[in-house]
């Protein structure tokens, strides 16, 4: 979903009506824009920071109440203090890259298979009636239960994990280029065919570019896609000597260690929302403003 | 000398019970640098006439000759989003395999021309909607095209936006020696512009009355001359439209 916050950075909106008028506006905004940057940050920031506060609040409040014991729900304070020292002797940051190149590897699989297939569909009626509806049925399958299968064929390798987290990928990202050539304004087509661009010339200078919001928007929900099935391949297929982020959460499982558990999850939530926002919420934004789709 | 010549032209949309006769035995001729202005109430084919002249559709029968280049512009500008008013205007050139020097001097002329310079590198979701029809009119040009067809490029402007845009059209049209096919439903709008106003009848179209325009230019849409004939052409709108409502 997209909000647009109140006070983010607008691009100055020319106003209709006399030029001599319209090249005064951007002026006038840039001093306010100037201002406001402190405010803006203290306003996109403040919400953010007393939603952690409460929570962490709560949790400790459940603590406190001794719903359980402290070895098998710790609080905060130890998990955070067990974080810092996973962050500290280094294992946090080998877990980390281990994940991260399979996340990247995975995703850059998904983003081919994603592609090829997407733009396959897109242009044949005949392939889109056979496996159009298939795509979808592939991406609302829970990605774990590839996984039985992915080991018969891979055993416990890597290459089970990127199997599946190719899989859990792909048919968002298919569908996000699908969804965009079949949206293409028909107005622009009809200018494009009107200054001569037909066939391949259109494709390459028409419909790319404009499905690219819907393909971009593909890619965001083909990532949460493809960091769950890694979760679960971590979690399911553990390699020895890769500590990754999943294996280690399985770990301390087995081991009793609860901060340690939760000071994994709070890892895994952490690049999720790192990857999601940063990277392609950013991506996103980007793309619209571009486009006007915005409403700036 | 005749640019376009439509003769016996009939365009049916669909088949069997649901079909719809666009066009019957439509004749349309238009002469080199006229500027015609086909008048109309909606669903009179005036769009079909202009896809069928740009070559973006067939006829279903009759014969169209077009002798020249086409450019279309629509009543919404439809200037790519993800480029900027400048790369917009340069498109058609690219397509045209222009080298790139000369598309960028090219299209600081046209932006130029149309009034545009300093907003090359904004984007048309940026621009006021008038703003928007003069890149969508420089990117028509940048397509050395001699036959402009247009199809309500002012519909959806104000009038005073309409007001300007009309008298820097037909400068920029005569500088030119363009020949245009303008189509409107606004009698004064073709009334102010027009050489010619062709009046078609609704469903199926064809053309029921042709009214030549001696004003002299410059002319202004509130003249008395421009209201008189508006008023003629109007009245003739209006039988029209009982008629089609009787039968």
């Amino acid at each position: 979903m997209l909000v647009v916050e109140p006070g983010a950075p607008e691009t100055p909106a020319v106003e209709p009506g006399l030029l001599d008028d319209s090249a005064a506006v951007p002026e006038a905004a840039r001093g306010r824009r100037g201002a406001g940057l402190g405010r803006r940050i203290w306003f996109a920031t403040w919400p953010k920071v007393a939603a952690i506060a409460i929570g962490l609040f709560l949790w400790q409040l459940v603590v406190w109440s001794g719903w359980k014991p402290e070895y098998v729900l710790p609080g905060p304070a130890k998990v955070f203090a067990e974080l810092g020292d996973l962050i500290a002797d280094g294992t946090v940051g080998e877990a980390i890259s281990i994940t991260m190149r399979r996340a990247a590897v995975g995703f850059a699989l998904a983003l081919a298979v994603g592609i090829v297939v997407g733009s396959i569909v897109a242009s044949s009626k005949i392939v889109r009636s056979a496996v159009g509806s298939l795509i979808t049925g592939i991406q609302t399958m829970p990605s774990i239960v590839w996984f039985p299968l992915a080991i018969l064929l891979f055993q416990i390798s890597e290459q089970a994990i990127m199997f599946v987290v190719a899989l859990g990928a792909a048919p968002s990202i298919a569908n996000g280029l699908i969804t965009g050539v079949d949206h293409v304004n028909p107005l622009l087509l009809r200018a494009g065919r009107a200054m001569g661009a037909r066939g391949f010339t259109a494709y390459r200078h028409v419909v790319l570019p404009a499905s690219l919001p819907s393909f971009v928007g593909g890619l965001k929900q083909g990532w949460a896609f493809a960091w769950r099935s890694l979760m679960a391949g971590e979690l399911l297929v553990i390699i020895a000597g890769e500590p990754s982020v999943g294996s280690l959460l399985q770990n301390y499982r087995n081991l009793n260690n609860a901060a340690g558990l939760m000071a994994m999850m709070i890892v895994i939530l952490f690049i999720g929302i790192v990857v999601d926002t940063l990277c392609f919420g950013t991506l996103d934004r980007w793309v619209r403003r571009r486009y006007g789709l915005l409403g700036d | 000398m005749t640019v376009i010549r439509l003769s016996g032209v009939n365009k049916t949309f669909g088949s069997g019970r649901g079909a719809v006769t666009a066009l019957r035995d439509l004749e349309l001729e238009v002469a080199a640098g006229e500027f015609v202005c086909l008048i109309g109430a909606s669903g009179c084919g005036k769009s079909t006439i202009l896809n069928l002249v740009a070559g973006l559709d067939d006829p279903s029968t009759g014969t169209i000759e077009v002798d020249g280049r086409t450019a279309l512009m629509f009543q919404e500008a439809a200037l790519f989003p993800w480029l900027t008013v400048a790369a917009n205007v340069e498109l058609p050139m690219r397509l045209a395999g222009v080298p790139k020097a000369e598309r960028r001097a090219r299209t600081e002329q046209l932006l130029g021309a149309v009034h545009l310079d300093g907003f090359a590198r904004k984007r048309p979701h940026q621009l006021s909607g008038g703003m928007r029809q003069r890149g969508a009119l420089a990117r028509a040009f940048a397509q050395d095209a001699e036959i402009l067809l247009m199809d309500e490029p002012f519909g959806a402007l104000d009038a005073m936006t309409r007001d300007v845009l009309h008298t820097e059209l037909e400068d920029l049209v005569r500088q030119r020696g363009l020949t245009v096919v303008f189509v409107t439903h606004n009698v004064r709008e073709a009334a102010r512009l027009g050489d010619r106003i062709i009046v078609l009848s609704p469903r199926p179209g064809r053309v029921t009355a042709t009214f030549d325009v001696e004003i002299t230019r410059p002319r202004r849409i509130d003249s008395p001359e421009v209201s008189s004939l508006a008023a003629t052409v109007t009245e003739q709108l209006r039988e029209e439209a009982l008629a089609h409502a009787r039968r």
